[in-house]
C-alpha cells in the first residue's frame, strides 16, 4: 500500500479539491481506456458504427481535460500546494495531457477502422492490430491502476511493458512491408493498418509517460530519459 | 462496455483509499535530517538548548548559517524558531528567566563568551521585528543613531554619506529624500520596515536577523521588502524567520524548519517545497496541522 495521503489538510475543502482532480483524471483514463478498446476492436471486426461512435466521443475526452486543466489552475491559484499537493497537481496536468493524446489516437484508428471497413474483407494486418492493440491496452489499464493505488513498483514494472510494444511494433512494421511487397493491390488497405499501428506505438509511448509520472508524483523523481 | 468501464472504475476508487497519515508525534532526539551544516559558514550553532525557567524552548539544535546565505526558518506557532532566532544576537540577554546552552558563534568566535561586548555584537548581527518600531524622532536620525553612538562617522559629511547609502540600499531613498528631518513615525507601514532595515544596515552589520518582517505588511509593502533581501543578500547573512511559506520560498536559499522546539529539517528550499526529507515538514509545508 502506498504511503501518499491528500487528506487531513486544515482547510478539508483543500482535500476534497485535491481528491476531486484525482477522481476525475481517473474517470477520464476510464473513458480513453474504454475508447481505445472500441477503436481496436472496431478495426478487427470492421465495425464501421463503433468506429463513428469512437469519433463522436472524441470529444468528450477534449473537454474533460480542459475541465481538468482548469480545476488544477484553480488549486494552483487558491491554494498555493507544495510538496506532494504541488506534485500531484502538476502530474495531473501533464497526465491530462497524455491522455487526451491517447484520446487522439484512438480517434485516429477509428477513422482509419472506417476507410478499412469500407474495403475488401481480407484479414492480413488484423493479427497485428489485435497482437498490439490487447498488449497497449493492457499496459494503459495497468499504468491507470498503478496512479489509482500511486504504486511506484507497479508502475516501474509497467513502464517496463513498452519497451515490448516497440518489438511488436517493428515486427508488425516488416510483416507489413511483406504483405504489401507479395500483393501490391494491397498497399492502400496495409498502410492503413500500419496508421493503426504506428497510433497504438504512440499510445504505449503516452501510456509511459503516465507511469512515470506517477514516480514523481509519490517518490518527488524525475526519472524521464534515463 | 461502458458498464464494464465504469465497474473498473468503482474498483480503481475503492483502490485508491489513501493510507492514513503516520502520527504526528516528534520522536525522542531524532536527529536533524538535510543538509544542515555548509563549508562557508558565517554562523555555527552547535547543540543549542535554550530555557525559559525550566521550561525548555530549544531543544538540542545544531545547525550552519553560510556566508551571504539567506535562510528562512519556518514551523507553527510555539516551535520555537524566534527564539532561536533571538538567541543568535544575545537578545535574549534581556529576558531574565532565560538561559541559553551550547555553542553560538560567528566567524569561530563565542559569542557567549564573558568579555564579548553585547553592544557590539548587535551592532554586527543586526535585527528587524515583525511590527516596525522607529525611534520617536527624524528619518534621517533614526538611521543616524547607531554609526554615531559606534563612533562610525568622524564628520557630518560622513554620516550624510552612511544615512544616504543606507537608505538606498533599503530601496527607501528615492522616497523619503525630501523629507529627513520629518518623523519616521509618520511613514507608511511598509516604508517604516524599510527604515528600520536601512537602521540596521546604517552599523554595517555582518549578519541580519529578521523576525517576521513582513507580517505587519500588506502585499506590496511585503514584495518589497522582499526583493529587498534578495539584494541585501549580495552583502550580508540573513535569517528570517517567517510564518508566511510561500515567503520562505521565495526569498531563501535554504529552509529550516522547526517543531515543538526541535530543529526537524534543513534543505536547500527548492526542495523543502517540492520533495521535503521528514515526514513533519511536508505536513506542515501543505497545511496539514496548525
Amino acid at each position: 500500500m502506498s504511503k501518499m495521503s491528500f487528506e487531513n489538510h486544515i482547510m478539508k475543502q483543500f482535500d476534497e479539491e485535491l481528491e476531486e482532480i484525482r477522481t476525475r483524471l481517473m474517470e477520464m483514463g476510464g473513458k480513453v481506456e474504454q475508447q481505445l478498446q472500441n477503436a481496436v476492436r472496431a478495426v478487427s471486426e470492421a465495425d464501421s458504427a463503433l468506429a463513428e461512435l469512437v469519433i463522436k466521443e472524441e470529444k468528450l475526452v477534449d473537454e474533460m481535460e480542459v475541465d481538468i486543466d482548469e480545476a488544477c489552475i484553480l488549486i494552483i491559484a487558491r491554494r498555493q500546494p507544495a510538496a506532494s499537493d504541488l506534485r500531484l497537481v502538476m502530474m495531473v496536468t501533464k497526465a491530462v495531457n497524455d491522455l487526451e493524446r491517447i484520446g487522439d489516437e484512438a480517434k485516429k484508428i477509428a477513422n482509419h477502422a472506417v476507410m478499412l471497413a469500407g474495403e475488401s474483407t481480407t484479414s492480413e494486418g488484423y493479427t497485428e492490430v489485435r497482437h498490439m492493440g490487447k498488449s497497449v491496452i493492457s499496459m494503459l489499464n495497468n499504468a491507470l491502476d498503478a496512479f489509482a493505488r500511486f504504486d511506484v513498483d507497479a508502475a516501474m514494472r509497467t513502464l517496463e511493458e513498452d519497451k515490448q510494444i516497440d518489438l511488436d511494433y517493428k515486427t508488425a512494421l516488416r510483416e507489413l512491408v511483406t504483405y504489401m511487397m507479395e500483393d501490391p493491390r494491397s498497399i492502400s488497405r496495409v498502410i492503413n493498418i500500419l496508421w493503426v499501428v504506428r497510433s497504438l506505438e504512440r499510445i504505449g509511448d503516452h501510456a509511459k509517460n503516465l507511469c512515470e509520472q506517477i514516480v514523481f508524483v509519490v517518490k518527488g523523481k524525475d526519472i524521464r530519459h534515463q | 462496455m461502458t458498464q464494464l468501464a465504469s465497474a473498473d472504475k468503482k474498483k480503481r476508487a475503492t483502490k485508491a483509499k489513501p493510507a492514513a497519515m503516520k502520527s504526528l508525534e516528534v520522536e525522542g532526539h531524532e536527529p536533524t535530517v538535510g543538509k544542515v551544516f555548509t563549508e562557508n559558514p558565517k554562523m555555527t550553532m552547535r547543540n543549542v538548548n535554550v530555557y525559559y525557567d525550566d521550561k525548555q524552548a530549544i531543544h538540542d539544535v545544531s545547525i550552519d548559517i553560510a556566508k551571504n546565505e539567506v535562510i528562512a526558518m519556518i514551523g507553527p506557532s510555539g516551535c520555537g524558531k524566534s527564539t532561536f532566532l533571538r538567541s543568535l544576537n544575545r537578545m535574549n540577554d534581556t529576558v531574565d528567566i532565560c538561559r541559553v546552552e551550547g555553542e553560538i558563534c560567528m566567524d569561530g568566535e563565542n559569542l557567549y563568551a564573558p568579555k564579548l561586548d553585547v553592544v557590539e555584537l548587535r551592532a554586527r548581527v543586526g535585527m528587524v521585528f515583525q511590527k516596525p518600531n522607529p525611534f520617536p524622532k527624524s528619518i534621517y536620525e533614526n538611521v543616524a543613531y547607531g554609526p554615531k553612538i559606534h563612533g562610525l562617522a568622524d564628520t557630518r559629511v560622513d554620516l550624510d554619506e552612511i544615512v544616504e547609502n543606507s537608505l538606498r540600499k533599503a530601496s527607501l531613498w528615492e522616497e523619503v529624500k525630501e523629507r529627513l528631518h520629518q518623523a519616521g513615525t509618520g511613514l507608511s507601514g511598509g516604508q517604516q520596515q524599510r527604515l528600520c532595515i536601512a537602521r540596521a544596515i546604517a552599523v554595517s552589520p555582518e549578519v541580519i536577523l529578521m523576525d517576521e518582517p513582513c507580517s505587519a505588511l500588506d502585499p506590496i509593502a511585503t514584495a518589497k521588502i522582499e526583493e529587498l533581501i534578495e539584494e541585501l543578500s549580495e552583502n550580508f547573512t540573513i535569517a528570517i524567520v517567517t510564518h508566511s511559506m510561500q515567503q520562505a520560498a521565495r526569498v531563501s536559499h535554504r529552509t529550516a524548519y522547526f517543531h515543538l522546539g526541535r530543529l526537524i529539517e534543513v534543505n536547500p528550499t527548492e526542495q523543502v517545497f517540492t520533495m521535503p526529507q521528514h515526514q513533519l515538514t511536508e505536513a506542515y509545508i501543505t497545511g496539514r496541522f496548525g
